[in-house]
């Protein structure tokens, strides 16, 4: 389709965090349009491990993952479907005293953020869950966390924001955008697009569209590693990490055990990604560590995706520092499944009422700026 | 230069010939516990018929085979009951394969690999399928030709190609009992786009003559038929079936054998980024290559029915060819009078192969009509209406456009076998409700592992 069209909002980016602030901007009347590049969720929002947590987060992305969670129990209300969210809790795990002093201290942070998180010793923890590796010593409890479906959710978000009015266009990629007369020109596929205001989720392309309105900010590819075994009998009922890292696993009630460690390969230009076979044999050897009873369970598929990665590990949202009308939600550093329902309804008071009650200046695009 | 070959069929051993005959030493990998391929499949040992027994008219074929075979092993590094689990291209760098035996894992570097990966049944669900007692007709034949044994005593076979009726004629000559032979090519579809050609003659003389063999025997035969569903609670008691002229009949039977020709293992090349095209004669996704196997990734070649459905002997000649390509583009001197006469033979072999594909016609239809409660994918037990639901554009996420997106919604093709067994049957499902063409839907992707591989026992406690 050639020609000009008119919007109010553009949306470039069609993963959770776009989807969901073109659902609420619509929700709110606004003329939305979202132009995603391939399908809805096709990238890090459908491809990862599907952890809904707010356990461990950095204090600057609580009151989000916050707000987020609210969001995730209204789920079936807003989109008529669930996305197989379930408040499994999350199981945080230490395997050394280090890592216990870890959980501990983070104890301190949940209190301020009445975060509900229980710390679980030894003998509780190997009395609950009487499946654990012995290597774990500790571990804290956060009830509201769980997991869901990764591949449902931003298709079912663009659903019902198509619904509220919101149009969604896929398989077409921006190429070109600048600010023109108080007006965003956006070129994609052979149609222009005019709008007065304009929404940066690009996941890791976030980058390059803050390039183009001269706010370039270090982010990087992360492609962490997936893989899932056949169905087993449902026995681990929390979703799982490890202070420190390196492997966490869940299990669907349908049996499977989707697990992930390590990183995988990618090239955010095709756009591509797949596992290595050193992460997915590595993620094994730790997962078997964790619950020795997954020993001589088959893996069946392995997989990748890319996220953008900011230098201190959380996001950028929040306005542009150079063009009035631009905001951006991008760069979500690994752990922004969770968070993207709750960024699109920030987002849409950020440009529908011009502020916010989140608090966002830890998250302000400006901390990557040097000044010459 | 680093060489590898995946698959020990009848490709694999013709190609591995060729390599050896040039000086090179290759690794040889097979998942199988010997070589020999699907055709020629060893039995285990201990097990004693003669190559015409078991093989049949091919019996001198695959003795050629198994002794050229096990000459070769002393002079290569070969690897059976081995997997290739996971491949990586070597585009600058050398190549990898992914290995696992017996749990241990390895990974092996190359600079030019052959994948000789062959060929699967292919099946269509149909009401009942996964019903114990239903097998895939490749599966019915090696359960006879290694085991020895029928899957069952009144074995109904039902599908079409040169397969179905060669295993049930195998059957019989077994004594196993045989409820009814139902295929869903009428015989004027054959006779068409066969006669006239002389390899296409001798193959519809074949045909007619099991087919006799198996009327003279009292059998039921078929032709132009199609299946219904298969009847039985936890076994199979029988089968409904219309005949070609449209009236529903039923059969007693305690088994039944379904299949419909065989796809190519194409999991490996895709992996490897190797170009896949739709083949509408066969319906098949395949692998793009050259006359002569080679990919467009350097240093990967494809021969056999893994590169393209052609059968036992064009997998030998491929092999054969694959093998001299490959010598020719590393810079070796390879026997170019055998090159000129493999491609001549090659590409005859190519004019018969499109008239077999007339021949026995994949019943697309037959899948993109199945009711809507048939489980499409086992592995996931993800029925067709399910499937057909995630086509819709009022569906929470929206229609599905594709075939993976639709893996996505549904879960079909995401348990054990990836999608291999109901691939085929879920894009012309997922087409026929989009009311669009088969190949706009796509195909299933490949992930590692390319078959499941087992999670490692635990490091006993202390080990540093
Ligand atoms: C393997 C993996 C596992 C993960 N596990 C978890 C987890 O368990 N829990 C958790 O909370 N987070 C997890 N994450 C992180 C989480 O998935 C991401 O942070 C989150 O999905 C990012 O959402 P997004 O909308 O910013 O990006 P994306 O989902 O990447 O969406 C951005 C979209 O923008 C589109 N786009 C880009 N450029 C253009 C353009 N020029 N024109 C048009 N469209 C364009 C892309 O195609 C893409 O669809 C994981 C990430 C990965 C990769
Ligand atoms: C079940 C079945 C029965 C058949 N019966 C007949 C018949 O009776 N008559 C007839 O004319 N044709 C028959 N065919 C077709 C015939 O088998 C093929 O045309 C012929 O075998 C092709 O030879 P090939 O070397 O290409 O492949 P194959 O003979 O299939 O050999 C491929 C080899 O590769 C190995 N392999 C594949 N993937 C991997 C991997 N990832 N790692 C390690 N090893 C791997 C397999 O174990 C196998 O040994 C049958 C096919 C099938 C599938």
């Amino acid at each position: 389709m050639s020609g000009v069209v008119e919007t109010e909002v553009l949306v470039i980016g069609g993963g959770g965090a776009g989807c969901s602030t073109a659902l609420h901007l619509a929700l709110r009347g606004a003329k939305v349009v979202l132009l995603e590049r391939g399908l809805v969720g096709s990238q890090a929002s459908g491809a990862n491990y599907g952890g809904v947590r707010q356990q461990g987060r950095h204090p600057a992305e609580l009151p989000i993952a916050k707000r987020s969670h609210a969001i995730w129990q209204d789920l079936p209300r807003l989109l008529g479907t669930d996305c197989e969210f379930v408040a499994t809790g999350h199981l945080k795990l230490a395997r050394s005293a280090a890592d216990e002093a870890d959980l501990v201290a983070y104890l301190d942070v949940a209190r301020d953020y009445q975060l509900p998180v229980r710390f679980l010793d030894r003998a509780t923890l190997h009395r609950d869950y009487p499946w654990l590796g012995a290597s774990v010593v500790a571990a804290s409890f956060a009830p509201e966390d769980g997991s869901a479906n990764p591949r449902l959710l931003s298709p079912a978000l663009a659903q019902a924001a198509r619904a509220a009015g919101a149009a969604i266009r896929e398989q077409i990629q921006v190429t070109a955008c600048r600010h023109e007369n108080g007006r965003f020109v956006v070129e994609a596929g052979d149609a222009v697009f005019h709008a007065d205001t304009l929404v940066n989720t690009a996941g890791f392309w976030g980058g390059q569209v803050a390039e183009w309105f001269g706010e370039p900010v270090p982010v990087r590819p992360h492609t962490p590693n997936m893989g899932v075994t056949e169905p087993i009998p449902y026995f681990i009922r929390p979703n799982i990490g490890v202070a420190g890292g390196g492997i966490y696993l869940r299990q669907i009630p349908r049996g499977n055990v989707i697990f992930g460690g390590g990183r995988g390969t990618g090239d955010p230009a095709v756009p591509f990604s797949r596992a290595t076979p050193e992460a997915t044999l590595a993620a094994m050897r730790k997962a078997v560590e964790i619950v020795p009873s997954l020993a001589g369970v088959s893996v069946i598929r392995s997989w990748s995706g890319i996220d953008g990665m900011m230098p201190d590990g959380i996001p950028v949202v929040g306005p542009s520092s150079t063009t009035p009308g631009l905001f951006h939600a991008f760069g979500f550093s690994g752990h922004g499944f969770q968070l993207g329902p709750a960024i699109g309804a920030i987002l849409s008071e950020l440009v529908l009422d011009g502020r916010t009650d989140v608090p966002l200046e830890p998250l302000s695009i400006r901390r990557f700026q040097t000044t010459p | 230069m680093r060489v590898a070959v995946v698959g020990a069929g009848p490709a694999g051993v013709r190609a591995v010939e060729q390599l050896v005959r040039a000086g090179l030493r290759p690794v040889w990998i097979d998942e199988a516990p010997d070589g020999g391929g699907r055709i020629y499949q060893r039995p285990p040992a201990g097990f004693h018929r003669t190559p015409k027994a078991l093989y049949g008219w091919e019996g001198g074929r695959a003795a050629a085979l198994h002794a050229t075979l096990d000459a070769l092993k002393p002079q290569v590094d070969w690897r059976p009951e081995t997997l290739v689990w996971n491949i990586q291209p070597g585009l600058l760098d050398p190549g990898r394969l992914d290995t696992v035996r017996d749990g241990a894992v390895e990974q092996l570097g190359f600079d030019a690999a052959i994948l000789c990966t062959g060929a699967m049944d292919r099946v269509i669900p149909i009401p009942g399928w996964t019903l114990p007692g239903v097998t895939a007709m490749g599966a019915a034949q090696i359960a006879l030709k290694t085991q020895g044994c029928a899957i069952g005593r009144r074995v109904a076979f039902v599908g079409s190609g040169p397969l179905l009726w060669l295993v049930a004629y195998q059957y019989m000559k077994s004594g196993a009992g045989i409820a009814a032979v139902i295929d869903t090519t009428p015989w004027r579809t054959k006779l068409h786009a066969l006669a006239g050609l002389r390899d296409g003659a001798a193959t519809l003389a074949k045909g007619a003559w099991y087919v006799a063999r198996l009327r003279a025997a009292g059998i039921l035969v078929r032709e132009g038929a199609t299946p219904i569903a298969i009847e039985g609670e936890d076994g199979v008691t029988g089968l409904r079936w219309r005949d070609a002229s449209g009236v529903e009949q039923r059969l007693d039977c305690d088994a039944l054998a379904l299949g419909w020709g065989v796809r190519p293992e194409t999991q490996l090349a895709d992996l490897a980024g190797v170009p896949m095209r739709f083949d509408a004669p066969s319906h098949l996704w395949v692998p793009q290559r050259d006359a002569a196997g080679r990919s467009a990734v350097p240093g990967l070649y494809l021969a056999g029915d893994g590169a393209g459905i052609g059968g036992a002997d064009v997998a030998e000649m491929a092999g054969a060819r694959a093998a001299l390509a490959l010598q020719e583009d590393a810079g070796m001197k390879a026997d170019v009078e055998l090159a000129t006469r493999l491609d001549r033979r090659l590409h005859a072999q190519a004019r018969f192969r499109a008239a077999l594909d007339r021949a026995f016609p994949f019943p697309a239809r037959l899948a993109a009509t199945m009711p809507d409660a048939t489980i499409l994918c086992r592995c996931e037990a993800v029925r067709a209406g399910e499937l057909r639901q995630a086509a819709r554009a009022d569906a929470a996420t929206g229609a599905a456009p594709e075939v993976n997106r639709a893996k996505a919604f549904t879960r079909i093709g995401m348990g054990r076998c990836q999608g291999r067994i109901c691939g085929a049957a879920a894009s012309a499902v997922l087409a026929d409700a989009l009311g669009c063409d088969v190949t706009e839907v796509g195909r299933l992707r490949g992930q590692a592992p390319v078959k499941p591989l087992p999670m490692p026992m635990p490091i006993p406690a202390g080990t540093p």
